[in-house]
This record gives structure tokens, C-alpha cells and sequence, in this order.
């Protein structure tokens, strides 16, 4: 097993880095190349509501200065990267005197926990799923039954929970439509909590589970068929090892490393469409807050959620590639080798 | 090794078949499925122009409010009656939901067309160039395709369409395409690492030919299937993300889409008033725009890859 090396640690520190750096970039530049800037949008939607405002030239330049808007551009950038490396995304325009870190405090948890959850289990069915298609001694019934569970595959998560909600909470009843936890329920570590928790998050989890598993059973298969074709497995076979130990020690452990490859750069992609399922759900995650944020053009929120976000996937990114060299014993990394 | 050791019954069947014409790879069933359901939502677009069907009344009052679906006999004093002159229904504001669908669903996968193609072009260019080049230029386009493959692409929208209102729909495109190149510049810098040093290419080199001509005559053309799986995976992320921009009532408003006749009835709670044929259409539309997508990748990686052939279901 091949150590974590320093290099290769700063490295991927150095991705991390790179990847928050330009997202926030992105964040900043994008919206400025359009023409108008927020707080005037805003100020002109008071004025569309109230009729009348004075001296609002004054006000839209106060607000300027207030959120950091006004001076040339380099000097608004640096503002702009120092607040985010101190993590201070400002106040909710909508909300004011709430800070947008507790906002995001506050949503962060379910979506963490509810994505993390849904992704680790999409990851595990999906590939075991995939391995068992691609294995020649299932039996043939099986492996022709298990394509069925990949019909949802590559259909929005949040179409899914369209579905899901209409039938098993609208029409039969069995889940709750909406929420984190069932009303009157005191959250704690008590079992009614926990329970009502599960309860109201499996209806998200599986909106994401039954449509992303289809994703990663069809990578894991073709992996596992050019593994059946290395002669490592022939010799497993040629030993007399038992069938299921080749299935996971053989043929699972050498396909995985390509999947989890693959987890890393699909995280960004799991992220977004989460977002559409926390608001579908009415699940008070990151989502949800994001899309209140969007109905009250919310400016500050928008941006510290979506720059949470990358942060989010970035980090998980380098976990996983810090993991990396632990479950792959082959790699060394002197030379640099995604 | 060979495709006999990966699967006896898939080799047997090939042997029973024969070879001849009808055996090219391009013949695989999943991908012509595909292409055909893709080929029916595109032709779509011509039923307005051709007169086959009115689809001005995909404005809002242009029909009556609330009809549900012809085939049905819904006995509800809050829904209309089913009238076979609106065949799919129409919803609260009065649009024809057959309209809707004829007008939306191409112009869904116009988008993702639009998207995908611009994101494989910079794809080509920076893949080729560092699997050529090579060195510092590689390191640069690897780590930056890396990083930006890692950002949730929606989430950078949603900030961007929150700012800029009424987005245009191919300004929407080429944003949307911003994030579709890092995967086919992934895939083909890695193709050409692999490719560089095959028979063919070196024999090409030895005959003089240029590195342009070797790129884009010998190599490009056995990278085909590798490329046209990517294409049609990112058609399918690029619609995906401009679904989800519409869902949120972010996207372009002018041209009914898919994605925004969802958010039109999520806004007025379709899904509780039972108005099923309301965000059912878009859904149903948009499953077969994916399906379609998904059916054609998973055909293109079986032909560009032998051994996913191998265990077919038989």
C-alpha cells in the first residue's frame, strides 16, 4: 500500500485551491459582464411596487457602497476574495439582518447528509448492480432481470420526485410530501425524531438513488468485462479459488478504481440536480434556500449558497482523492497521474 | 482476449448470423432505438410550420383554462370537458398543452445540440492539442479541465440567469457549453496518449505525413464512436442543467420549453390540484428525450467497445 505522499498531497491541496478560486471567479465575472448590476434591478423593482421613490440614484449609490459594488473592478475582486477566504459572505439583502453564513448553516447539514446518503448508496447499488450484469456465472434469469433496475437511468432526479410525490404521498399517502421532519415531533436524539427524519428524507434519497444508479451499473460492467478478460482471472479460476472470492476480491477490487475516478467528477453534476430534489421535496437544504433566495432576487444568499456549493464538491473531491492511493495499491504518486 | 472468452452465447449467435452486410456495428439496436426517438421529438418542430397543427395556441388564453386530456373522461366541476380539438389538454393560463409540446420539446433539444457541439469543438482542439503537444500544456489544459469538471455547472447558472434576466437561448447554449467541454477533452487527450504510439500512426509518421493530417485523417476518424457517446452524454448533461435552470423559472421565457411548463405548474400546485396531464406532458417528453440520449450513448459505447457486445442479452 503506497503512503500518502507530501507532493502528491499539496497537489491535490493546490486542485482544491484552483477549483474553489475559479468558481468564485466565475461567480464574480459572469454577472458583471451583464449589463445593469443588481442593486439597480432591485431598486427598480421598489419602484415598480411602491410607484415612487426619492433620490433613488442616492439609495442605489449607498447600497453600492454597502455591498461592495462600487470602485474599479481589481479593487471590488480583492474585496470580493479576502471576504470569501475569511468565509464572510455578507448579509441576506432580502432578509437583513441575517447573516448568510447562518442561513447556510442552517440548510447545510440536511443537504450534506441527504446527498452523501443518497450517493453512497447509488454508488454501492449501481456497481454491484453492473458487476453482476457483466458476471458470467449469475444466472442467466438474473442477469436478464437486473437491466430493469437501470429504467430510470438518466431522467432528472428531480422529475423522479415529481413522480414519486404524486403517487406515494399524493395518491396512496405513505410518505409525507413535504419537509425535513413531521410537525410536533422536538428534534433531538430521540427515536420519534430519527424515525420521522428517515420517514421524510427516503422519498429524496430514492429520487436520487433510482436515477443515478443506471450511471454507475453501466460503467462498473464495462470495467468488469475487460477484467474478466485479464489472465489474472483465469489464473484465480485455473486455482480453483471460489467463485464468489474472484467476484470480490478479483474482479470488484480491480474494476472499482475507475468508478470512484469517476465519482470524483460526477460529484459536481450529483450536486446540482440535488438541488432541484431538495425543492421539489420542499427539503430545507441548500436548494430550497437557494430557490427562496432566487424568488426574492436575493443576491448575496444566491451567491454565498452556489460558492458553498463548490466548496462542498471541491472538498469532497479531495477526499476522495486523498483516498485514492489507499484503495489503489499500483499508483505511486512521484509522477503526477490522475 | 477475444470476444469468445468474454461471452460463449454472444459469439454463437454472431456465428448463427453470418457475417455480411447487415453486421456492421453501426446496425446495434440501442442506438438506432435511440436515434429514432430523438429523430421523432426533432421532427416535431415541423408540425407548426407545415400546418399540421396550430401551434400559436402554445400562448397563454388561446384555449380554454384547465381541459384535461381528450382520451379521458374526468368528471370534475373544476376541469373543463376533454374536447378532441386540444388532444393533450391545456393548463390554468389557457396554452394548448399539444401546442407546448410541439413547439417545446424540439427547442429542448436544440439547446442541448447546441451546447454539446460547442463544448465537443473546444474539446477536440484542447484535447488534440495536448495529447500532441504535450508538456507544460498538457499539465495546464489537464488541471484546469479538472477543476472545472468539478463544478456543479447548474449551481453557476443559477447565479448567472438570477443576475442577467431574460436570457437569450443561445446565449444560453454557449454558457451551458462553457461546462460541456472538460469531459471530451478528457476522453480525447487520453485517446491520443494511447493512440500516438499504435502501428498505424507511426506508420503514417514514417510516410510523412504532417501531424495535422495524422490527427484529423488517421486518428480522428477511429476516435468516431469514443466522440459521438460523448456528444450525445453531454446533449443529454446540457439539457439536463438547462431543465433544471427552467424548472426554477430562470431560463429563457419568451419560447415555451419543457422545463419551463414544469415550473408553470409547480408554481400554481398542478401537483395537488390533480392537473397530472399538466407537468405529466413535459415529463413524459423530456423521459424520452433522455431515454433517447441514453439508449443512443450506451449503443455508441458497445460500438466503439467489442466486449460490451460480448454479453448482449440473449
Amino acid at each position: 500500500m503506497s503512503e500518502l505522499t507530501l507532493g502528491y498531497f499539496l497537489r491535490r491541496l493546490g486542485m482544491w485551491l484552483l477549483t474553489i478560486w475559479i468558481g468564485a471567479t466565475l461567480i464574480f465575472t459572469i454577472p458583471r459582464l451583464a449589463p445593469g448590476d443588481p442593486i439597480t434591478a432591485m431598486v427598480e423593482r421598489m419602484i415598480q411596487q411602491a410607484g415612487y421613490i426619492e433620490n433613488s440614484a442616492d439609495l442605489i449609490e449607498a447600497w453600492r457602497a454597502r455591498f461592495g459594488l462600487d470602485g474599479p473592478w481589481h479593487v471590488q475582486y480583492r474585496n470580493y476574495l479576502l471576504s470569501m477566504v475569511r468565509v464572510d459572505l455578507g448579509y441576506s439583502l432580502a432578509n437583513f439582518p441575517a447573516r448568510v453564513t447562518d442561513i447556510i448553516g442552517r440548510s447545510l447539514p440536511w443537504t450534506l447528509g441527504m446527498v452523501s446518503i443518497a450517493t453512497i448508496l447509488s454508488f454501492c447499488a449501481g456497481n454491484l448492480i453492473g458487476a453482476l450484469m457483466a458476471w458470467r456465472r449469475v444466472p442467466a434469469a438474473i442477469r436478464n432481470i437486473l437491466p430493469v433496475s437501470l429504467t430510470f437511468t438518466s431522467i432528472p432526479f428531480f422529475m423522479f420526485g415529481i413522480l414519486l410525490i404524486s403517487f406515494l404521498a399524493f395518491k396512496w399517502k405513505i410518505f409525507p410530501a413535504f419537509g425535513n421532519y413531521g410537525r410536533g415531533v422536538e428534534p433531538g436524539w430521540n427515536l420519534d425524531f430519527i424515525l420521522s427524519v428517515l420517514h421524510h428524507g427516503l422519498l429524496p434519497v430514492l429520487s436520487i438513488v433510482v436515477t443515478s444508479m443506471g450511471f454507475w451499473a453501466l460503467g462498473m460492467r464495462g470495467m468488469m468485462v475487460t477484467t474478466d478478460g485479464e489472465d489474472y482471472m483465469i489464473l484465480a479460476n485455473a486455482k480453483g479459488l471460489r467463485s464468489r472470492r474472484i467476484f470480490w476480491f478479483y474482479g470488484i477490487r480491480n474494476s472499482m478504481l475507475p468508478q470512484v475516478t469517476a465519482l470524483a467528477l460526477n460529484l459536481g453534476a450529483v450536486a446540482g440536480g440535488s438541488l432541484l430534489v431538495e425543492l421539489i421535496f420542499g427539503y430545507p437544504g441548500l436548494g430550497y434556500f437557494l430557490y427562496q433566495a432566487i424568488i426574492s432576487a436575493d443576491y448575496t444568499v444566491i451567491q454565498g449558497i452556489v460558492f458553498m456549493l463548490i466548496v462542498g464538491v471541491a472538498t469532497a473531491v479531495l477526499i476522495l482523492d486523498l483516498l485514492y492511493p489507499m484503495i489503489d495499491p499500483r499508483i505511486t504518486y512521484s509522477k503526477g497521474q490522475a | 482476449m477475444s470476444v469468445a472468452t468474454a461471452a460463449p452465447t454472444g459469439n454463437q449467435a454472431s456465428a448463427r448470423r453470418g457475417l455480411n452486410t447487415w453486421d456492421s456495428p453501426w446496425l446495434n439496436f440501442k442506438f438506432l432505438l435511440g436515434l429514432s426517438m430523438i429523430a421523432i421529438i426533432l421532427l416535431m418542430a415541423g408540425a407548426g410550420p407545415l400546418g399540421l397543427y396550430d401551434t400559436t395556441r402554445a400562448r397563454v388564453a388561446s384555449a380554454p383554462l384547465n381541459l384535461p386530456p381528450a382520451w379521458t373522461n374526468i368528471d370534475n366541476p373544476f376541469f373543463g370537458e376533454p374536447d378532441p380539438e386540444y388532444p393533450l389538454g391545456t393548463d390554468s393560463d389557457g396554452r394548448d398543452l399539444t401546442a407546448v409540446l410541439l413547439v417545446g420539446a424540439p427547442r429542448s433539444l436544440h439547446i442541448g445540440l447546441i451546447a454539446a457541439g460547442a463544448g465537443m469543438l473546444i474539446g477536440v482542439v484542447l484535447g488534440f492539442s495536448a495529447g500532441f503537444i504535450g508538456g507544460w500544456w498538457d499539465a495546464f489544459v489537464r488541471t484546469i479541465s479538472d477543476s472545472i469538471i468539478t463544478i456543479p455547472a447548474l449551481a453557476v447558472l443559477i447565479v448567472i440567469s438570477a443576475f442577467v434576466k431574460n436570457l437569450d437561448v443561445v446565449i444560453l447554449a454557449l454558457l451551458l457549453a462553457a461546462f460541456a467541454w472538460p469531459g471530451p477533452t478528457r476522453l480525447l487527450r487520453a485517446q491520443v496518449l494511447s493512440m500516438r504510439e499504435r502501428g498505424y500512426v507511426q506508420m503514417a509518421r514514417l510516410s510523412g505525413a504532417n501531424t495535422f493530417s495524422i490527427l484529423f485523417r488517421e486518428m480522428l476518424p477511429n476516435m468516431l464512436p469514443y466522440l459521438a457517446a460523448s456528444l450525445t452524454g453531454n446533449v443529454s448533461g446540457a439539457i439536463l442543467a438547462a431543465t433544471g435552470l427552467e424548472a426554477l423559472g430562470l431560463g429563457p421565457t419568451r419560447i415555451p420549453t419543457m422545463g419551463m411548463t414544469i415550473y408553470h405548474a409547480m408554481y400554481v400546485s398542478a401537483l395537488f390540484r390533480g392537473m397530472w396531464w399538466w407537468w405529466g406532458m413535459p415529463i413524459v417528453a423530456l423521459v424520452i428525450v433522455f431515454t433517447g440520449l441514453f439508449l443512443m450513448t450506451v449503443g455508441l459505447d458497445e460500438i466503439a467497445n467489442p466486449r460490451l457486445r460480448g454479453i448482449r442479452e440473449q
